[in-house]
């Protein structure tokens, strides 16, 4: 055989979510600790192969990324009768847990982008005890509205076109081409009204102002990276979160968007990597003090 | 808003004049634009130009006022964001024009809707000037 084959496999898990079943792709490489990944609205859990075909984090992490119901390779449910697709704080919540649970994972490290940051700091509030570490890349507890999201799905403007276009202007000019590319092809094969219905979550029932100051980064450490160039989660936003919350590890990266792992996952790299040594140096250090 | 000079005024002014040249010897954005034909205010607030685009080509670029010229929608930034807009890698804040929106260096308005339809075709067309830009100010 002469093709490379990556070491990333995918399967399916069948999960409970709010006694309803849901058959969700993910895919995995790795092994040890935990670290499962959340994709941004509207896209799919491609956009972190590049950290999954890591050699070196895969050496000490086994790394999952889902494709979240509606999105990649999950499907909607089997009950689902067309009506549109809104996605919650209560249920995105559910979700992520339930799946941790279909995979019995012990304490996972969770790291979510964009809708996924903003979730992040949700468990961080409600769930820290069941996490190891939590990363929010591109999160704020709030941020300023910039288009109307009712241009994402009407029958007049083509939702794929229209939904690439407008966070093209999200991603760094320095990100190279074919990686730009890439990150918008999952946003032109997105179901019609899915990055919309995600953003229900992220402009109107995921406001965080006023509850991020309950988290406690000794119970579950927080980690916040946000891309110099996101002007949707600006790094003001993030800065502005994490001011509020008591031992919060922020960190500007230069050169990146909204989109790091995908745009150009060789600069994420320089940030994530310092991210996850500490997160297994702290694990290190708990088997010494047979904390586990 | 921030402000620029008469110089750079004049800079932008003759770039933009310049962005139905350059449109014409991209074809890969001309196809992208195959289906659009509308007629729309562009460029700089204080000089904006009237666009005829038909079949993704610019046929027609005015410099406005133009009495009694009809636009169906109007994409206007100050000459500084135009600047930042048209640099090799433009500054966070200055790189997309919905960010110069979101920060209040542009305003858009009027009917969206062939703005919203060929979102990436305005915002390729008008970054063309970047490729010679930076180089004919220094």
């Amino acid at each position: 055989m002469n093709g490379v084959i990556e070491p990333i496999v995918g399967r399916y898990v069948h999960v409970d979510i709010d006694g309803e079943m849901y058959r969700i792709y993910f895919e995995e490489s790795g092994t040890g600790i935990p670290l499962v990944c959340l994709h941004t609205a509207g896209s799919d859990g491609r956009q972190w192969r590049h950290l999954l075909a890591d050699e070196a984090f895969a050496k000490n992490f086994r790394m999952i990324a889902f494709d979240m119901p509606w999105h990649g390779k999950s499907n909607p449910p089997a009950s689902w009768d067309g009506t549109e697709y809104q996605l919650t704080t209560a249920r995105y919540t559910q979700t992520i847990r339930a799946f941790c649970k279909a995979l019995k994972l012990d304490r996972p490290v969770v790291m979510g982008c964009s809708i996924g940051g903003r979730i992040v700091l949700n468990l961080a509030i409600d769930h820290a005890a069941e996490f190891r570490a939590l990363i929010g890349l591109e999160a704020a507890d709030f941020q300023a509205p910039w288009y109307d999201t009712s241009w994402l799905n009407r029958p007049d403007v083509h939702g794929g076109e229209v939904c690439a276009a407008l966070v093209s202007g999200l991603i760094a000019p320095q990100s190279p081409d074919n990686s730009r590319i890439e990150t918008l092809w999952a946003y032109k094969q997105g179901g019609p009204g899915v990055f919309k219905g995600d953003l229900y979550f992220y402009r109107v029932d995921g406001d965080l102002r006023g509850r991020v100051e309950k988290i406690d980064t000794k119970v579950c450490p927080l980690f916040l990276l946000t891309g110099e160039y996101d002007f949707s989660c600006t790094p003001e936003d993030t800065k502005r979160t994490a001011a509020a919350i008591g031992g919060a590890s922020v960190t500007i990266m230069e050169q990146l968007g909204h989109f790091p792992m995908s745009e150009n996952p060789e600069q994420f790299r320089r940030y994530i990597s310092p991210v996850l040594d500490r997160v297994l140096a702290a694990e290190t250090v708990a088997d010494r003090s047979g904390r586990r | 808003m921030i402000s620029a000079s008469n110089a750079t005024d004049a800079a932008v002014i003759e770039a933009f004049a310049g962005i139905a040249a350059l449109l014409d010897q991209t074809p890969a954005l001309i196809q992208r634009g195959r289906f659009l034909d509308c007629d729309c205010l562009l460029g700089p607030a204080s000089h904006a130009f009237h666009a005829s685009i038909r079949q993704g080509r610019i046929v027609d670029l005015t410099p406005s006022p133009a009495l009694m010229r009809s636009w169906q929608f109007s994409y206007r930034a100050s000459v500084a964001a135009w600047v930042e807009y048209w640099q090799p890698a433009p500054r966070p804040g200055f790189h997309d024009l919905l960010a110069l929106t979101k920060r209040g260096e542009a305003v858009l308005e009027g009917d969206l809707h062939p703005f919203m339809t060929h979102l990436q075709y305005f915002k390729d067309v008008l970054a063309l000037p970047r490729r010679h830009f930076a180089t004919a100010v220094s």
